[in-house]
Protein backbone atom coordinates (compact mmCIF):
# COMPACT_ATOMS: atom_id res chain seq x y z
CA UNK A 1 0.00 0.00 0.00
CA UNK A 2 2.73 2.33 1.02
CA UNK A 3 4.67 1.50 -2.11
CA UNK A 4 1.63 2.30 -4.22
CA UNK A 5 1.39 5.72 -2.62
CA UNK A 6 5.06 6.28 -3.22
CA UNK A 7 4.59 5.34 -6.86
CA UNK A 8 1.65 7.67 -7.30
CA UNK A 9 3.57 10.48 -5.62
CA UNK A 10 6.51 9.95 -7.99
CA UNK A 11 4.25 10.02 -11.04
CA UNK A 12 2.61 13.17 -9.76
CA UNK A 13 5.92 14.88 -9.17
CA UNK A 14 7.14 13.94 -12.65
CA UNK A 15 4.00 15.14 -14.36
CA UNK A 16 4.12 18.35 -12.36
CA UNK A 17 7.71 18.94 -13.47
CA UNK A 18 6.81 18.26 -17.05
CA UNK A 19 3.96 20.73 -17.23
CA UNK A 20 6.16 23.33 -15.59
CA UNK A 21 8.95 22.97 -18.08
CA UNK A 22 6.62 23.04 -21.09
CA UNK A 23 6.45 26.49 -22.54
CA UNK A 24 2.91 27.80 -22.27
CA UNK A 25 0.99 28.31 -25.48
CA UNK A 26 -2.52 29.67 -25.64
CA UNK A 27 -5.27 27.57 -27.22
CA UNK A 28 -7.20 28.70 -30.30
CA UNK A 29 -10.91 28.89 -29.52
CA UNK A 30 -13.95 28.49 -31.74
CA UNK A 31 -14.82 26.20 -34.60
CA UNK A 32 -12.17 24.69 -36.81
CA UNK A 33 -12.16 22.96 -40.17
CA UNK A 34 -9.67 20.67 -41.84
CA UNK A 35 -9.02 21.90 -45.35
CA UNK A 36 -7.13 19.80 -47.86
CA UNK A 37 -5.49 21.56 -50.73
CA UNK A 38 -2.79 20.87 -53.28
CA UNK A 39 0.47 22.71 -52.79
CA UNK A 40 3.31 22.06 -55.25
CA UNK A 41 1.64 18.87 -56.45
CA UNK A 42 1.26 17.48 -52.92
CA UNK A 43 -1.89 17.08 -50.89
CA UNK A 44 -1.66 19.14 -47.74
CA UNK A 45 -4.22 19.16 -44.97
CA UNK A 46 -4.40 22.30 -42.92
CA UNK A 47 -6.59 23.40 -40.04
CA UNK A 48 -8.55 26.57 -40.60
CA UNK A 49 -9.53 28.23 -37.34
CA UNK A 50 -12.45 30.50 -36.65
CA UNK A 51 -11.40 34.11 -37.04
CA UNK A 52 -12.89 37.56 -36.56
CA UNK A 53 -14.39 38.71 -39.89
CA UNK A 54 -13.53 42.07 -41.43
CA UNK A 55 -15.38 45.03 -39.94
CA UNK A 56 -15.44 48.80 -40.28
CA UNK A 57 -16.76 51.07 -37.53
CA UNK A 58 -16.20 54.54 -36.07
CA UNK A 59 -14.00 55.25 -33.03
CA UNK A 60 -14.29 57.89 -30.30
CA UNK A 61 -12.42 60.41 -32.47
CA UNK A 62 -14.98 60.03 -35.27
CA UNK A 63 -12.43 58.20 -37.45
CA UNK A 64 -13.51 55.29 -39.57
CA UNK A 65 -11.45 52.31 -38.41
CA UNK A 66 -11.69 48.55 -38.54
CA UNK A 67 -10.04 45.18 -38.85
CA UNK A 68 -7.60 46.60 -41.43
CA UNK A 69 -6.09 48.81 -38.72
CA UNK A 70 -5.65 45.78 -36.45
CA UNK A 71 -3.91 43.43 -38.87
CA UNK A 72 -0.60 43.69 -37.08
CA UNK A 73 -1.96 43.92 -33.56
CA UNK A 74 -2.82 41.73 -30.64
CA UNK A 75 -5.96 43.13 -29.08
CA UNK A 76 -8.44 42.69 -26.26
CA UNK A 77 -12.12 43.15 -27.12
CA UNK A 78 -15.14 43.71 -24.91
CA UNK A 79 -18.77 44.79 -25.27
CA UNK A 80 -20.27 47.55 -23.11
CA UNK A 81 -22.42 50.67 -23.10
CA UNK A 82 -21.62 53.97 -21.39
CA UNK A 83 -24.85 54.18 -19.39
CA UNK A 84 -24.50 50.60 -18.11
CA UNK A 85 -25.29 50.51 -14.40
CA UNK A 86 -24.27 46.92 -13.72
CA UNK A 87 -20.99 45.27 -14.68
CA UNK A 88 -19.41 47.84 -17.02
CA UNK A 89 -17.81 50.05 -14.35
CA UNK A 90 -16.04 47.09 -12.78
CA UNK A 91 -15.05 45.76 -16.23
CA UNK A 92 -13.48 49.04 -17.22
CA UNK A 93 -11.85 49.51 -13.82
CA UNK A 94 -10.12 46.20 -14.58
CA UNK A 95 -9.52 47.07 -18.25
CA UNK A 96 -7.69 50.20 -17.08
CA UNK A 97 -5.05 47.84 -15.67
CA UNK A 98 -4.64 46.25 -19.12
CA UNK A 99 -4.44 49.76 -20.62
CA UNK A 100 -1.79 50.87 -18.14
CA UNK A 101 0.25 47.72 -18.76
CA UNK A 102 0.30 48.05 -22.57
CA UNK A 103 -0.51 51.62 -23.56
CA UNK A 104 3.05 52.18 -24.71
CA UNK A 105 3.26 48.88 -26.58
CA UNK A 106 2.60 49.63 -30.23
CA UNK A 107 1.12 46.25 -31.24
CA UNK A 108 -1.25 45.74 -28.30
CA UNK A 109 -4.65 47.45 -28.39
CA UNK A 110 -8.00 47.45 -26.62
CA UNK A 111 -11.31 47.57 -28.50
CA UNK A 112 -14.55 48.27 -26.64
CA UNK A 113 -17.66 47.89 -28.77
CA UNK A 114 -20.75 49.78 -27.65
CA UNK A 115 -23.95 47.76 -27.85
CA UNK A 116 -26.07 50.91 -27.50
CA UNK A 117 -25.24 52.96 -30.62
CA UNK A 118 -28.40 55.02 -30.23
CA UNK A 119 -27.16 56.63 -27.01
CA UNK A 120 -23.40 56.17 -27.39
CA UNK A 121 -22.65 58.63 -30.17
CA UNK A 122 -19.10 59.73 -31.01
CA UNK A 123 -19.15 62.69 -28.55
CA UNK A 124 -20.56 60.46 -25.80
CA UNK A 125 -17.81 57.90 -26.38
CA UNK A 126 -15.14 60.62 -26.50
CA UNK A 127 -16.41 62.06 -23.22
CA UNK A 128 -16.42 58.59 -21.67
CA UNK A 129 -12.84 57.96 -22.82
CA UNK A 130 -11.73 61.37 -21.52
CA UNK A 131 -13.32 60.76 -18.14
CA UNK A 132 -11.67 57.38 -17.96
CA UNK A 133 -8.33 59.08 -18.66
CA UNK A 134 -7.80 57.43 -22.05
CA UNK A 135 -5.83 59.22 -24.75
CA UNK A 136 -4.11 58.20 -27.96
CA UNK A 137 -4.98 55.19 -30.05
CA UNK A 138 -4.28 52.21 -27.83
CA UNK A 139 -7.88 51.95 -26.57
CA UNK A 140 -10.67 52.49 -29.07
CA UNK A 141 -14.36 52.75 -28.26
CA UNK A 142 -16.17 51.65 -31.40
CA UNK A 143 -19.58 52.52 -32.65
CA UNK A 144 -21.44 51.03 -35.57
CA UNK A 145 -24.57 49.49 -36.94
CA UNK A 146 -26.21 47.62 -34.09
CA UNK A 147 -26.91 44.40 -35.98
CA UNK A 148 -23.34 44.30 -37.29
CA UNK A 149 -21.92 44.75 -33.79
CA UNK A 150 -24.22 42.09 -32.31
CA UNK A 151 -23.14 39.73 -35.10
CA UNK A 152 -19.51 40.50 -34.31
CA UNK A 153 -20.14 39.64 -30.65
CA UNK A 154 -20.99 36.11 -31.78
CA UNK A 155 -17.62 35.89 -33.51
CA UNK A 156 -15.94 36.92 -30.27
CA UNK A 157 -18.05 34.25 -28.49
CA UNK A 158 -19.68 36.92 -26.31
CA UNK A 159 -23.44 36.96 -25.71
CA UNK A 160 -25.20 40.33 -26.08
CA UNK A 161 -28.84 41.24 -26.55
CA UNK A 162 -31.32 44.01 -26.04
CA UNK A 163 -33.42 43.26 -22.97
CA UNK A 164 -35.94 45.70 -21.57
CA UNK A 165 -35.92 43.92 -18.20
CA UNK A 166 -32.13 44.13 -17.70
CA UNK A 167 -30.66 47.11 -15.82
CA UNK A 168 -29.95 49.76 -18.44
CA UNK A 169 -31.92 47.90 -21.13
CA UNK A 170 -29.17 45.62 -22.45
CA UNK A 171 -27.87 42.21 -21.50
CA UNK A 172 -24.26 41.36 -22.16
CA UNK A 173 -21.52 39.11 -20.91
CA UNK A 174 -18.47 40.70 -19.36
CA UNK A 175 -15.78 38.76 -21.17
CA UNK A 176 -12.46 40.25 -22.24
CA UNK A 177 -11.53 38.40 -25.43
CA UNK A 178 -7.91 38.10 -26.49
CA UNK A 179 -7.33 38.18 -30.28
CA UNK A 180 -4.03 37.40 -31.98
CA UNK A 181 -2.52 38.92 -35.12
CA UNK A 182 -4.25 36.27 -37.25
CA UNK A 183 -7.65 37.34 -35.82
CA UNK A 184 -8.05 34.10 -33.86
CA UNK A 185 -9.66 34.00 -30.44
CA UNK A 186 -6.89 32.99 -28.03
CA UNK A 187 -8.43 33.61 -24.64
CA UNK A 188 -11.57 34.68 -22.84
CA UNK A 189 -11.48 36.19 -19.37
CA UNK A 190 -14.14 37.33 -16.93
CA UNK A 191 -13.68 41.10 -17.03
CA UNK A 192 -15.30 41.51 -13.62
CA UNK A 193 -12.69 39.33 -11.90
CA UNK A 194 -9.38 41.12 -11.18
CA UNK A 195 -7.54 37.77 -10.95
CA UNK A 196 -8.61 36.68 -14.44
CA UNK A 197 -7.67 40.10 -15.79
CA UNK A 198 -4.22 39.67 -14.26
CA UNK A 199 -4.02 36.36 -16.14
CA UNK A 200 -5.00 38.20 -19.34
CA UNK A 201 -2.20 40.71 -18.83
CA UNK A 202 0.24 37.80 -18.40
CA UNK A 203 -1.17 35.90 -21.40
CA UNK A 204 -0.66 38.90 -23.70
CA UNK A 205 3.07 38.49 -22.98
CA UNK A 206 2.85 34.80 -23.96
CA UNK A 207 1.11 35.76 -27.19
CA UNK A 208 3.67 38.44 -27.97
CA UNK A 209 6.44 35.86 -27.59
CA UNK A 210 4.84 33.58 -30.18
CA UNK A 211 6.72 33.19 -33.50
CA UNK A 212 5.40 35.65 -36.08
CA UNK A 213 3.98 33.19 -38.61
CA UNK A 214 1.50 30.63 -37.44
CA UNK B 1 -3.57 28.12 42.58
CA UNK B 2 -1.96 31.48 41.87
CA UNK B 3 -2.47 31.03 38.14
CA UNK B 4 -6.14 30.26 38.68
CA UNK B 5 -6.58 33.45 40.68
CA UNK B 6 -4.79 35.56 38.07
CA UNK B 7 -6.77 33.86 35.32
CA UNK B 8 -9.98 34.55 37.17
CA UNK B 9 -9.11 38.20 37.61
CA UNK B 10 -8.26 38.49 33.92
CA UNK B 11 -11.58 36.92 32.93
CA UNK B 12 -13.40 39.31 35.23
CA UNK B 13 -11.58 42.26 33.69
CA UNK B 14 -12.41 41.13 30.17
CA UNK B 15 -16.05 40.65 31.11
CA UNK B 16 -16.06 44.12 32.66
CA UNK B 17 -14.57 45.78 29.60
CA UNK B 18 -16.97 43.92 27.35
CA UNK B 19 -20.05 44.87 29.34
CA UNK B 20 -18.84 48.45 29.47
CA UNK B 21 -19.28 48.72 25.70
CA UNK B 22 -22.05 51.23 25.39
CA UNK B 23 -25.29 50.39 23.66
CA UNK B 24 -24.49 52.93 20.97
CA UNK B 25 -21.24 51.14 20.13
CA UNK B 26 -23.09 47.84 19.69
CA UNK B 27 -25.68 49.61 17.56
CA UNK B 28 -22.89 51.08 15.45
CA UNK B 29 -21.31 47.68 14.92
CA UNK B 30 -24.60 46.15 13.86
CA UNK B 31 -25.27 48.90 11.32
CA UNK B 32 -21.69 48.84 10.07
CA UNK B 33 -21.34 45.09 9.60
CA UNK B 34 -24.68 44.64 7.82
CA UNK B 35 -23.93 47.80 5.82
CA UNK B 36 -20.72 46.24 4.56
CA UNK B 37 -22.77 43.48 2.88
CA UNK B 38 -25.24 45.99 1.42
CA UNK B 39 -22.28 47.94 0.01
CA UNK B 40 -20.82 44.87 -1.67
CA UNK B 41 -24.16 43.97 -3.22
CA UNK B 42 -25.32 47.40 -4.37
CA UNK B 43 -22.44 49.88 -4.49
CA UNK B 44 -19.12 48.15 -4.99
CA UNK B 45 -19.46 47.51 -8.75
CA UNK B 46 -19.29 51.23 -9.41
CA UNK B 47 -17.59 52.75 -6.36
CA UNK B 48 -15.04 49.96 -5.89
CA UNK B 49 -13.98 47.82 -2.94
CA UNK B 50 -11.81 50.65 -1.64
CA UNK B 51 -14.36 53.37 -2.38
CA UNK B 52 -12.06 54.83 -5.02
CA UNK B 53 -14.71 55.25 -7.71
CA UNK B 54 -13.69 55.03 -11.37
CA UNK B 55 -11.46 57.76 -12.78
CA UNK B 56 -13.58 60.75 -13.85
CA UNK B 57 -16.71 58.66 -14.38
CA UNK B 58 -17.73 57.60 -10.88
CA UNK B 59 -16.89 59.70 -7.81
CA UNK B 60 -14.81 58.26 -4.97
CA UNK B 61 -16.20 57.95 -1.44
CA UNK B 62 -12.88 58.94 0.06
CA UNK B 63 -13.50 62.71 0.10
CA UNK B 64 -14.08 63.03 3.85
CA UNK B 65 -14.94 66.72 3.62
CA UNK B 66 -17.65 66.04 1.02
CA UNK B 67 -19.22 63.27 3.10
CA UNK B 68 -19.11 65.36 6.25
CA UNK B 69 -20.81 68.28 4.52
CA UNK B 70 -23.42 66.01 2.93
CA UNK B 71 -24.02 63.64 5.85
CA UNK B 72 -27.74 64.36 6.00
CA UNK B 73 -28.10 64.34 2.19
CA UNK B 74 -26.75 60.78 1.85
CA UNK B 75 -30.12 59.12 2.50
CA UNK B 76 -31.84 60.96 -0.37
CA UNK B 77 -28.90 60.28 -2.73
CA UNK B 78 -29.09 56.60 -1.88
CA UNK B 79 -32.86 56.37 -2.23
CA UNK B 80 -33.37 58.45 -5.38
CA UNK B 81 -30.01 58.33 -7.10
CA UNK B 82 -28.30 61.42 -8.53
CA UNK B 83 -28.92 63.23 -11.78
CA UNK B 84 -27.19 66.52 -11.14
CA UNK B 85 -23.49 67.10 -11.56
CA UNK B 86 -21.57 67.03 -8.27
CA UNK B 87 -18.09 68.13 -7.32
CA UNK B 88 -16.02 65.67 -5.30
CA UNK B 89 -12.29 66.01 -4.58
CA UNK B 90 -12.12 69.07 -6.86
CA UNK B 91 -13.44 67.12 -9.80
CA UNK B 92 -16.87 67.36 -11.35
CA UNK B 93 -18.90 64.22 -12.00
CA UNK B 94 -21.91 64.44 -14.31
CA UNK B 95 -22.91 60.81 -14.73
CA UNK B 96 -26.15 59.52 -13.29
CA UNK B 97 -26.40 57.36 -10.21
CA UNK B 98 -29.41 55.05 -10.36
CA UNK B 99 -31.94 54.89 -7.53
CA UNK B 100 -30.97 52.07 -5.19
CA UNK B 101 -34.28 50.49 -4.30
CA UNK B 102 -32.99 50.02 -0.74
CA UNK B 103 -35.22 50.13 2.33
CA UNK B 104 -34.67 52.93 4.90
CA UNK B 105 -33.00 50.37 7.19
CA UNK B 106 -30.62 49.26 4.45
CA UNK B 107 -29.93 52.91 3.61
CA UNK B 108 -29.02 53.54 7.26
CA UNK B 109 -26.76 50.49 7.32
CA UNK B 110 -24.89 51.26 4.11
CA UNK B 111 -24.67 54.97 4.96
CA UNK B 112 -23.11 54.04 8.31
CA UNK B 113 -20.69 51.73 6.50
CA UNK B 114 -19.61 54.34 3.95
CA UNK B 115 -19.52 57.17 6.51
CA UNK B 116 -17.08 55.11 8.57
CA UNK B 117 -14.94 53.55 5.87
CA UNK B 118 -12.45 54.83 3.28
CA UNK B 119 -11.08 57.38 5.77
CA UNK B 120 -14.48 58.69 6.90
CA UNK B 121 -15.38 58.74 10.61
CA UNK B 122 -18.88 60.16 10.93
CA UNK B 123 -20.39 57.72 13.45
CA UNK B 124 -23.65 55.84 13.22
CA UNK B 125 -26.45 56.99 10.91
CA UNK B 126 -29.56 55.36 12.38
CA UNK B 127 -32.79 54.41 10.67
CA UNK B 128 -34.40 57.30 12.60
CA UNK B 129 -31.87 59.74 11.15
CA UNK B 130 -32.61 58.34 7.69
CA UNK B 131 -36.35 58.75 8.26
CA UNK B 132 -35.87 62.43 9.08
CA UNK B 133 -33.47 62.98 6.14
CA UNK B 134 -35.78 61.26 3.66
CA UNK B 135 -38.58 63.62 4.66
CA UNK B 136 -36.47 66.49 3.29
CA UNK B 137 -35.62 65.05 -0.16
CA UNK B 138 -36.06 67.38 -3.09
Amino acid sequence: MRRLFGGILLVLIFSACKSNSDKKTLPIYGQRQAVTKTVNGQQVTDTVYQSIPAFKLVNQYGDSVGSKNLQHDIYVADFFFTSCPSICPIMHRNMLNVYKAYKDTADVKIISYTIDPKHDTVPVLKNYADKLGISGNSWWFLLGDKDAVYQLANNYLVGVSEDKTAPGGYMHQGYFVLIDKQQHVRGSYDGTDPKQVEQLIADIKVLKAEPASK
Amino acid sequence: MKIKVIGGICLLLIALVYSCQSDSSIEFKQYYSVGSGVYQAHCQNCHGAKGDGLAGLIPPLTDTAYLKANRSALACMLQNGLKKSISVSNRSYDGQMPASGLTPMEIAQVATYVANSFGNKLGVITVDDVGVDLGKCN
